[in-house]
């Protein structure tokens, strides 16, 4: 059998300004503990505006029309480097600004839990229809129906009975509970589930019209977010997977969801490199959406400093594995990592299982390895709010670890680093940053021979679950394609025909000796 | 410094006392451990948690400061690499500030 391949990959990123005002926990819990808060009275004044996200040198690297090499030698505050010419459309992906979000809310909704306000449906479905990626979706006709009025709104919102959607400061919208006492189906829930499945139904359509793979094409959906839908009885049964490919006409698939907090992705592409491999499905799509409760996370330290609110966007990718087509990149299966349970939670114990024994396995060293992915957070989010620079501290880690083991001279470390790493781009939004955002551009670096190989390293903290403290990590490599689909597997054919031969002749030798 | 861990160890302390209690911290930053060290000896200066305005009077170390009391095998399968990485000195530097 021949190892899997990385097909193609599609990123989005919708600018959410307003949920990120209303719905992200950060302010959430601040208002509920201080309705005179000094934070959110300042925060609106944080806000960015479209233009100002779109040019914005990170996003533009996430939906792939710079590389991460190009935002290196864009100096820092990148907030104050706009991309000039930046267009919200991209080689991957693209990103959307709130208005047509919340009417792609209104379409994904199966159970008429969204109203939006008659004007603003009309003007967001002249913006959809005419959305070259999304004007052929399923169920556009919904902004043309039920639209409400601004009394029953309020009325909904003021009564508790729905979650308010925000466009510009105006009340527009609301996503109503889907059961009268079911915490599991609250607004709430209900509101950060759709806002999930919207956001992963874009990232699938981008991959759908970026790319060659047809709806019908795809047999089997892995969702790797971390929400959670079902009702009281079975919170977090699922399926986002299926209830997304609907949503874009993959008549032929099924799926279903994977969960491991921000390792999430790097599980789910492990499990469909081998569904791939083993030809169970052919073509296999790993997705996930964006979560609106880490929306404005760390925004009281960025209105502490003076920083624009930069937690403005909602993230979501999708990304195509398939058997070996003898082109597209190939996913090493022989030598995937995993932090096992008895790996231990050091940071030196979860690299050498994560990093180091998956790279035995391959005959590879640290250094070999042209590109490590691994916590991809923009350290403009993330260093104001004392959390440092999260990509940087993975490659430094991953460089002693190196020397640890002989593979690099401790005065070469930080050269090392600097040739192996990446500035971190992707929105602080969980399980988006978890090595996935830098699939598209390996994909075409190693097409292009800028480099051999990467390695795509997810890792999560599973004590936010308080069920257990136990770390996690998953990571696999993907390379250069030899075009020979023959050699590209751990066995070949010849080898097999070696084996049988000698189990034969085994087999006919005791034979003769017993009889 | 973690909600929940401010519970603990205002809990830890209320049992036992602050004598024969220290707190080892294991924080990647100077800033991140010096508010860790604060939180635990003068009360949380950010008012979030449990430790606003309580004063604990716990003396914490950052596990570089205890290297000599570590079984040195241990020591460096768990800590070793990180040694390597972090910036040692500007963390110790900060975390003393709180002891006194």
């Amino acid at each position: 059998m021949s190892f899997p391949v990385v097909k193609g990959a599609a990123y989005a990123l919708i600018q959410a300004t307003d949920m990120l005002l209303h719905h992200g926990t950060t302010q959430t819990s601040e208002l509920r503990k201080n309705q005179a808060s000094e934070h959110l009275e300042k925060l609106p004044g944080h806000l960015r505006s479209f233009q100002d996200a779109v040019s914005y040198p990170p996003n533009q690297v996430y939906i792939g029309n710079l590389s991460p090499d190009d935002l290196k030698e864009i100096p820092r505050p990148w907030f104050q480097a706009p991309v000039a010419g930046a267009s919200r459309n991209g080689k991957y992906g693209e990103i959307m600004p709130e208005d047509e979000f919340l009417g792609l809310m209104k379409i994904v909704d199966a159970f008429d839990l969204v109203v939006l306000e008659e004007e603003f449906q009309a003007g967001v479905k002249e913006k959809i229809a005419g959305h070259p990626v999304l004007k052929d979706i399923k169920d556009l006709d919904k902004l043309s129906k039920n639209p409400g009025n601004m009394e029953e709104i309020s009325r909904l919102v003021d009564g508790h009975l729905a979650q308010p959607m925000y466009f510009q400061g105006k009340l527009v919208g609301c996503v109503k509970k889907a059961h009268e006492f079911d915490e599991a189906l609250s607004d709430h829930v209900m509101f950060e589930n759709l806002v999930g499945k919207a956001s992963a139904v874009f990232a699938l359509k981008l991959l759908l019209a970026k790319t060659n793979l047809k709806a019908e094409e795809v047999e089997y959906i892995i969702e790797c977010s971390e929400e959670a839908c079902g009702d009281m009885n079975q919170r977090g049964g699922g399926n986002f997977a299926k209830s997304i490919g609907e949503m874009c006409g993959c008549i032929n698939a099924t799926g279903s969801d994977t969960r491991s907090f921000c390792a999430g992705p790097a599980h789910a592409l492990v499990e469909a490199a081998a569904l791939a491999q083993a030809g169970i499905y052919k073509n296999v799509v790993v997705l996930a959406g964006g979560a609106s409760a880490k929306l404005g996370m760390n925004s009281k330290d960025h209105v502490k400093k003076g920083l624009p609110a930069l937690e403005d966007m909602l993230g979501a990718f999708a990304i195509h594995i398939a058997e070996n087509d003898g082109e597209s990149p190939i996913i090493r299966t022989d030598g995937v990592g995993r932090h096992k349970i008895g790996s231990g939670a050091s940071p030196q114990a979860v690299m050498t299982a994560i990093v180091a024994d998956p790279l035995d396995k391959l005959g590879y060293k640290i250094p070999d390895i042209d590109r490590y992915s691994a916590e991809m957070q923009n350290p403009e989010i993330t260093e104001p709010a004392g959390a440092g620079d999260v990509p940087m501290a993975n490659y430094k880690m991953i460089g002693a670890l190196a020397v640890k083991r002989g593979e690099l001279e401790k005065a070469d470390l930080m050269k090392a680093v600097g040739a192996f790493g990446m500035p971190g781009f992707a929105p602080t939004q969980g399980h988006i940053p978890s090595g996935v955002p830098f699939i598209g551009h390996a994909c075409d670096m190693i097409r292009a021979g800028k480099i051999s190989r990467a390695m795509i390293i997810g890792k999560g903290s599973l004590f936010l679950g308080r069920l257990t403290n136990l770390f996690d990590g998953v990571s696999f490599v993907i390379e250069k394609n030899s075009g020979n689909i023959k050699e590209e597997s751990g066995i070949s054919k010849e080898e097999i025909r070696i084996m049988i031969g000698e189990a034969m002749r085994e087999f006919a030798q005791r034979f003769r000796n017993e009889s | 410094m973690d909600l929940e861990n401010q519970a603990r160890i205002k809990e830890l302390a209320e049992k036992y006392g602050n004598e024969d209690l220290i707190v080892v911290l294991g924080g990647a930053e100077a800033e991140a451990s010096g508010l860790a060290a604060e939180t635990v000896s003068t009360g949380d200066p950010t008012f979030a948690g449990p430790l606003s305005g309580v004063s604990l009077g716990l003396k914490a170390y950052h596990i570089f400061e205890l290297k000599e009391e570590v079984d040195a095998e241990v020591y460096d399968e768990q800590i070793s690499m990180m040694e390597m990485v972090l910036d040692v000195d500007e963390i110790i530097k900060e975390v003393k500030t709180y002891r006194g």
